[in-house]
């Protein structure tokens, strides 16, 4: 059963309707002792990173989350949120995977909010991407993106250049997509999620 | 490579799409959820709801049709009509909706568009303008292509990018309706001013316009509602064919 953390940070029907559809069960978290019920997690997050951030430390959280050892997917603002720090905001954040969340720049070429479908390709085999071919649209809206890092880079996108789609380290992952918003195959990943 | 993405667009009044629809499988054609689904199922890579309806009961009505969307579709959706406000738009994101779409609350309140990309990110807000050819110019209109204002489309396509439109829903008035082809010239003229996407509407006919729309503007987005309504086109065989046109679609 998945336990979504409730921080407040953005909407989380899309989520949760596509994990209902899809028969996985999950609750919230509100709290350092509902930890306990759920074997595996979610950080969500739309909006503002440094704003996410400070929403997160104002639950009190933050320690609990660092030391999880069950599998826990973050998705889009929640990856880059275990990310060490974003440009937006000049913010530190949890430090959990060691890599930076930077803002794409503007260009004529690629334009910014990077929104859309577009191709992701998996870096290293992992259970996450499990029956997902190579190549697969995934649906992305955001203008700050994870660098690429041959440690911690699960899944690649090509947008002006080569970012992290999906990083992993240890129990820890992070999508930059949204598997709630990308048809057949995001529902795939939060069914490979949910069986990790 | 980002893939150009095919919209089609339903309008709804009272929870219900108005313009008939004619998809042989379709047990209900009034169901927007129904219809959604199977646009999803054929491909396309997002959906716009445009809500026309004008009773006191319009916000709650939509706020449950965006809830019924939401629990049973897999793919983006925007929902444009009547959104004047922070709280309006805020019912619409909780229930599930990935961007609202401003036409009208815009022009006469531009500043909505700050407030709502200031609350909720700027990749919430999409600016919808539609415009029309005016004595040599293209001026925003209001009401459906009905009420001229003081605007130039250019300029307002600018001053909204600047205060945090995410991205911009651009229908030619002159072309909606008539099946000729998307305004591809001033299309194009947009496109390249802005650093956000762009929706092309207004004008599709055949599959051509399609094509011609995406290699002559570079939109990012292609919207229609009758071709794909009454089935004219199927998104599968639009897909098709531009891929082979070496254009890059999600299939």
């Amino acid at each position: 059963m998945i336990g979504i953390v409730y921080y407040g940070a953005g909407n989380i029907f899309s989520l949760t309707s596509a994990l209902d559809r899809l028969g996985i069960s999950y609750g919230m978290i509100h709290t350092e002792a509902d930890f306990e019920q759920y074997d595996r997690y979610i950080i969500p997050g739309v909006g503002h990173a440094g704003a996410a951030m400070n929403k997160l430390v104002s639950t009190g959280l933050v320690p609990k989350i660092k030391a999880l050892e069950k599998p826990t997917l973050g998705i889009c603002v929640g990856m880059q949120l275990i990310t060490s720090y974003s440009e937006e905001g000049d913010s530190n954040l949890l430090d959990i995977i060691p890599v930076k969340t930077l803002r794409f720049a503007d260009s004529a070429e690629y334009k910014v909010p990077h929104t859309g479908w577009n191709r992701v390709y998996h870096e290293s085999e992992n259970l996450l991407f499990k029956g997902i071919p190579q190549g697969a649209h995934f649906y992305f809206v955001h203008s700050y993106f994870i660098e690429f890092n041959d440690a911690y880079t699960l899944a690649s996108t090509d947008y002006s250049l080569k970012f992290s789609a999906s990083i992993v380290k240890n129990n820890f992952y992070g999508v930059q997509f949204h598997p709630e918003k990308s048809g057949a195959f995001g529902e795939q990943l939060l069914t490979n999620f949910a069986n990790l | 490579m980002l893939a150009k993405r095919i919209i089609p667009c339903l309008d709804v009044k009272d929870g219900r799409t108005v313009k008939g629809v004619n998809f042989v499988d379709l047990r209900d054609a009034g169901d927007p959820v129904e219809l959604a689904w199977q646009y999803s199922q054929q491909g396309a890579d997002e959906l716009v709801f445009l809500d026309i309806t004008a009773t006191h009961e319009r916000r709650k009505t939509l706020v449950e049709l965006v809830k019924a969307v939401a629990r049973n579709i897999n793919i983006p959706f925007t929902i444009g009509g009547g959104i004047n406000s922070i709280a309006d738009a805020d019912a619409l994101l909780n229930a599930g909706a990935d961007k609202v779409s401003i036409n009208s609350a815009a022009v006469r309140t531009p500043g909505l568009i700050d407030e709502l990309a200031g609350a909720f990110g700027v990749q919430f807000v999409v600016v919808a303008v539609d415009t029309r050819h005016t004595d040599g110019k293209n001026i925003v209109y209001l009401n459906g292509g009905r009420i001229p204002t003081e605007k130039e489309t250019f300029d307002w396509i600018l001053e909204a990018e600047s205060r945090g439109a995410g991205e911009i829903l651009l229908t030619s008035m002159d072309h909606d309706g008539t099946k000729a082809g998307f305004d591809c010239t001033f299309l194009k003229t947009i496109n390249n001013a802005v650093h956000i996407p762009v929706i092309a509407s207004g004008g599709a006919g055949n599959v051509q316009h399609f094509v011609d729309v995406f290699e002559q503007a570079n939109v990012d987005a292609a919207l229609a509602a009758s071709v794909f309504h009454y089935g004219e086109i199927l998104i599968p065989d639009l897909k098709g064919i531009l891929k082979d046109k070496g254009i890059e679609v999600r299939i």
